[in-house]
């Protein structure tokens, strides 16, 4: 492979290479240009490449990268490791990678295919017009087009009745 | 509704009248639902789930099938309470033991029962007496519509209801069957049968939900994957091995008194005489000779209405049950004294065994 190397530490590409011997094994690491500063590897004397390995790898999660945290209610995947079970609904979005695999060995099947919540999903359908309708309306005053603003107001009382109308079964 | 008078007032399941397949008894419809929005409850701050056991509470208790329910929050129960709940079947284990921040509300007949803040924030559950899995389905089918009305489910298009665990997604929905197979346990057939389950994507379960003690013969069938099928389809899945089970169960009755009728007889004999006259009784105990004696029943050593006496005992000689009757906390070692003392009395008026079926079953073997 011609990829170039990465950063054992932070995964950008690495451009400062060094081989060391210790207890008769050879040890390699590559680094970037800021992690070489930082763990003052440019410094040959002062550092063991054993020692920064160890370190490398007895904090294996020393910050969870992007992705790997749900933004809403601040789980990370290691919590999930640690329950078995998630924080929020919208942690299967946040770990959806890791998800999809499992799924495949615990269920019947990968989709769902029993009811419908149509009720909240109307609702919730309602809602979000009703929130762009207002942001047109706002949007309308503000460029003066008075003759759109009263159709966007006609509009959002129309969407309001629809809220307030018992469920159509 | 209060505590108290719920305690006092017998349950869907302890209540069940004769039915045909009296193998199976009683099912359970389960689903798991979470509000859109909000922490997990095991996740959740404390205070958050304070407010989401109050939105909860009030959605379910205004719900027509709550009207005038028992809405209560765990902490407002005594541990006695909780007991008696778990051993109805009306809570689980789990809720029983939560801290704080979780509650129930239970309807006036005990038919159905909404935890809250358990695992998931709700968990609605109706019990039917008998092999009613379609009815029980279209029930809960019908308080969970109701609660749509004012809640807004976290939900996925293409993962369904989304739950704390990713093994309640989809459907949310655990359907179960609660059935008495003493003849397939005499005969050493339930690991065969636990096996085969398995193969068809079903769980089985001893008496009280989690682990396998198998109690007085009583086992819980119930579906494993909640995603990928509709809820007809699980419950159509899971009946069909029901009634296969049901089967088996069958057979094995009919072999065993075919092979050696005298064994059987001698067992429901020494069951009832034991019931009758014994002074010390474990739970597990009772457990294995009230399933006998209800053995007796489907056989037909003793007349068929007695058989929701035995399905009551199942529940009132649990411990929970006991100390409530008597009024007290007690040792388990003083347990066993009270509940041989109940069981003698129950059984001092109950009808003697007719064995004349065994009979005739030895005599068409001579
Ligand atoms: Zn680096
Ligand atoms: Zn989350």
């Amino acid at each position: 492979m011609a990829n170039p190397l990465k950063c054992d530490l932070c995964s950008k590409p690495a451009t400062v290479h060094l081989t060391q011997i210790v207890n008769n094994k050879v040890h390699k690491v590559d680094l970037c240009e800021a992690c070489a500063q930082a763990k003052g590897v440019t410094d040959p004397s002062g550092f063991s490449l054993a020692d920064l390995l160890l370190k490398a790898s007895l904090n294996p999660e020393p910050e969870v990268p992007a992705g790997m945290r749900c933004e809403k209610c601040g789980f990370t995947q290691a919590d999930f490791k640690k329950h078995g079970r998630f924080g929020c609904p919208s942690c299967y979005e946040a770990f959806r990678g890791m998800v999809e695999p499992m799924l495949e060995n615990m269920h019947n099947g990968t989709a769902h295919a029993g009811k419908i919540p149509v009720r909240a999903l109307e609702r919730k359908s309602l809602y979000d017009r009703l929130t762009k309708l207002e942001l047109d309306l706002t949007e309308a005053i503000k460029s003066e087009r008075y003759e759109d603003a009263a159709r966007t107001r006609d509009e959002i009382n129309q969407v309001k009745q629809a809220f307030s109308q018992p469920p159509a079964r | 509704m209060t505590i108290s008078s719920l305690i006092d007032t017998p349950s869907e399941l302890t209540d069940s009248a004769s039915n045909k397949t009296a193998i199976v008894l009683m099912t359970r419809v389960r689903l798991a639902r979470n509000l859109s929005g909000q922490s997990f409850p095991g996740w959740a701050k404390p205070l958050q789930r304070e407010q989401i056991l109050a939105t909860c509470r009030a959605a379910v208790a205004a719900t027509p099938q709550m009207k005038k329910s028992l809405n209560v929050g765990i902490g407002d129960l005594s541990e006695l309470e909780r007991q008696i709940l778990v051993e109805r079947h009306l809570i689980s284990r789990e809720l029983s033991g939560a801290k704080g921040g979780a509650g129930v509300v239970i309807s006036r007949d005990q038919a159905f029962s909404v935890m809250v803040n358990e695992e998931d924030h709700l968990r609605l559950q109706v019990l039917r007496a008998g092999f009613n899995l379609k009815k029980a389905w279209q029930a809960i089918n019908d308080l969970d519509s109701s609660l749509e009305e004012s809640l807004d489910f976290a939900f996925s298009p293409t993962l369904g209801y989304l739950t704390a665990c990713p093994t309640n997604l989809g459907t949310g929905m655990r359907a179960s069957a609660m059935m008495h197979l003493p003849a397939l346990v005499i005969s050493s057939q339930m690991e065969k049968i636990v096996r085969a389950v398995n193969q068809l994507g079903m769980v089985v379960r001893g008496l009280f939900g989690e682990g396998s003690d198998a109690s007085g013969s009583i086992f819980q069938i119930s579906n494993q994957t909640t995603l990928g099928e509709s809820e007809a389809d699980i419950i159509k899945r899971l009946s069909s091995v029901l009634q296969s089970i049901v089967e088996h169960e069958l057979n094995a009755r009919g072999k065993l008194l075919e092979a050696d009728a005298g064994k059987l007889l001698d067992k429901i004999g020494r069951a009832y005489g034991i019931l009758q006259n014994s002074h010390l009784l474990s739970s597990s105990e009772a457990m294995n000779l009230l399933s006998l004696i209800r053995l007796g029943v489907d056989l037909g050593a003793f007349p068929a209405d007695s058989r929701c006496i035995i399905d009551r005992l199942f529940i009132e000689a649990q411990p929970g049950h006991l100390q409530h009757a008597q009024k007290g906390e007690f040792e388990p070692g003083q347990r066993d004294v009270l509940r041989a003392a109940r069981l003698r009395d129950e059984f001092a008026n109950f009808t003697r065994p007719d064995f004349a079926f065994g009979h005739r079953a030895d005599a068409g073997q001579n």
